[in-house]
């Protein structure tokens, strides 16, 4: 027996792309594995919601105002099927509730990251590649809204804009691009210094084509763990502006909104309809959170073993 | 000195400057107040009469100088609600505001920086990896769910705790203060526990990192070798070193606590600033949201300004001059 496992054992040397080492690192942690399987779950559900749920909550034909506030799993009155997590004011069955809120959460905060992300990579390596007046006035705004507080900047920009998706998307992305135009500078100023820049340039590479091909490539990794966490943080903030009555209308609550409406029926101990959406969130933040991390324990560079 | 001090000082004036500008374009955009207040029944003239007295008749530009002019002296305009100064609904409210934050800070610092100690000198602790996971846990809730769960368990379920309002005050230096009370200190609990939440992992893992990092260090070896008890090492050399990067982050924290206490007021019903903002966002109360707008712009401004001048005397690396 021993001989056999020693045989299988046996290291076999390949040569690794970072890509392969970096998934390969990834799955050494068994919390960040369940974090990503949890997040895959939840994506899935949210993107399939129309053909798993019971009820379009968004749809008023389909609710019934003699169903509001009923328990965790009371039959419905037509029979059909269960209200497992309960129903909330308006009658919605809140699971259902909470799938099409998850998919409100997850488009916005997924959907803002990625526009923030593109702008702000694209300034950011603007300004490291322009420099001078360019690079100071950009830095210098990126300062300012950094320096300030997320929720007073919010709280300003939705007082201008108003209420809506929309507009939680645009105020998210005002407020996101900074972290993602600082670090893409820094990255490619670092970047550019190396010697395969200078072994591009050398082949009368243009400077385009050296800032896009070589050098972007090269700024992806702290990138994309800044973009997992500020998901996270999208997801909550918008729960959070939703929940103060800032965020999403009322006929097609969000988990933040949910959560809101459940809070005058706390008093008389029904806590399921805002127990239940602010779980949900809480389990995708920690999921996001979770692989987050991960992500920058195995991208960062200096703790490249 | 001087000369930095100068420096610093015009670019905080600028950047307020900058938000004035921000602040008085941006919420001019919004939809026109006048609907909101005087409602369908009047007349033409009686509604370009109260436009005129409310200032709305003028060019932007002149309302802006106007809005510049008066709020050097402190005048911000008048309330559209309550026909108030908007400057004073603001500052009467500020107490309870500050009260909350400044609770929050505290109750961040007796818990985090205690644990923080704990959890950086015994990393391997089954009690300090519990620590650190509860820590994740706290920089991912949702700090107004965390709120609506704290009331339905205290006090709801327990009845231990009273859930909204500041309770009995007792006056101070003019102002009225919760905390002077024990009924009034019973209602601080929960809401500033609850802002606290965020800042205790924040405090905690600061400290922990900051000791670990000063720990192997020689001169923490030396003042063992001379014999020193742990606990007096601990106080003496170690906490010094690890309170620097601390403090200036916990003065930068308190902008952002007195900022996110408006989803804490609004939950707890607690009469600050905050709650006063977001009624005023809902009712379009212009004046009141420039000027609330305005006063967190510049208690930031100044923290920050406070905090360099701090690293400016504790770190004498900061004095060296880096030109780009």
């Amino acid at each position: 027996m021993n001989q056999v496992s020693i045989a299988t054992t046996k290291p076999t040397f390949k040569a690794q792309s970072p890509w392969q080492r970096g998934v390969a690192e990834f799955k050494g942690s068994t919390t960040a594995i369940v974090g990503l399987v949890l997040l895959l779950v939840i994506v899935l559900v949210a993107a399939l919601a129309p053909w798993i749920v019971f009820q379009n909550p968004y749809d008023l034909m389909q609710l019934n105002v003699l169903d509001a506030r009923l328990p965790p799993g009371t039959a419905n009155i037509d029979g059909g099927y269960t209200y497992w997590l309960g129903t909330d004011g308006q009658g919605r069955d809140l699971l259902s509730a909470i799938i099409y809120g998850l998919r409100i959460s997850l488009w916005v905060g997924i959907g803002s990251a990625l526009i923030a992300a593109v702008i702000g990579t694209m300034l950011g390596l603007l300004s490291a590649y322009a420099g001078g007046w360019v690079d100071a006035l950009l830095m210098r705004l990126v300062d300012l809204l950094l320096s300030f507080p997320v929720i007073l900047m919010a709280l300003m920009i939705l007082a201008w804009l108003g209420k809506g998706v929309g507009n939680v998307m645009l105020t998210l992305v005002v407020l996101e691009w900074a972290y993602y135009a600082r670090t893409a500078r820094g990255q490619a100023l670092t970047e550019s210094r190396r010697e395969y820049v200078d072994a591009a340039r050398g082949q009368g590479i243009g400077p385009w084509r050296i800032v896009v091909g070589h050098i972007l490539p090269n700024c992806l990794p702290p990138l994309i763990v800044i973009g997992a966490l500020q998901i996270a943080r999208a997801i909550t903030l918008e729960a959070t502006l939703s929940f103060l009555g800032l965020g999403v209308p009322i006929t097609e609550p969000s988990l933040g909104l949910l959560i809101a409406n459940g809070f005058q029926y706390m008093l008389s101990d029904e806590y399921w309809i805002s127990f239940f959406p602010g779980l949900a969130l809480l389990i995708t933040i920690v999921a996001i959170n979770l692989v987050g991390d991960r992500l920058r324990d195995v991208l960062n560079p200096r703790l490249q073993r | 000195m001087i000369g930095w001090l100068v420096r610093r000082l015009s670019q905080s004036l600028l950047v307020v400057l900058l938000m004035t500008l921000v602040v008085f374009i941006g919420l001019n955009a919004i939809g026109n107040p006048m609907d909101i207040l005087v409602g369908e029944d009047l007349n033409q003239s009686e509604r370009l009469a109260a436009i005129a007295h409310l200032g709305l008749d003028k060019p932007l530009w002149q309302q802006y100088l106007l809005f510049l002019q008066g709020a050097v002296y402190g005048n911000l305009g008048q309330s559209f609600v309550y026909h108030e100064d908007a400057m004073r609904l603001i500052v009467q409210r500020l107490p309870a505001t500050f009260e909350l934050a400044f609770s929050a800070m505290l109750l961040a610092v007796v818990l985090g920086v205690p644990l923080g100690m704990f959890a950086g000198t015994y990393p391997d602790h089954p009690l300090s990896r519990l620590l650190m996971a509860t820590s994740i846990i706290g920089f991912s809730l949702p700090a107004f769910w965390v709120a609506l769960m704290m009331i339905m368990l205290f006090s709801i379920k327990l009845g231990w705790l009273p859930a909204s309002g500041r309770g009995a005050t007792r006056e101070l230096f003019g102002v009225q203060w919760s905390f002077l009370t024990l009924d009034g200190l019973q209602h601080l609990i929960l809401p500033a526990l609850n802002l606290a939440l965020f800042k205790i992992s924040l405090v905690l893992r600061l400290t922990r990192a900051g000791v670990r990092e000063v720990l192997p260090q020689e001169y923490v070896k030396f003042a063992r070798a001379k014999g020193l008890s742990p606990i007096r090492v601990m106080c003496m050399h170690v906490m010094r070193n690890t309170m620097i990067p601390l403090v200036t982050v916990l003065a930068m924290e308190l902008g952002s606590t007195i900022a996110y206490a408006v989803v804490t007021e609004s939950i707890f019903a607690w009469p600050g600033a905050g709650k006063l903002i977001l009624d005023s966002i809902n009712m379009l109360d212009r004046p009141v949201v420039v000027a609330y707008l305005m006063v967190v712009v510049v208690i930031f401004v100044v923290l920050n300004l406070i905090v360099d001048g701090l690293y400016y005397f504790l770190d004498p690396r900061v004095r060296v001059e880096v030109k780009p």
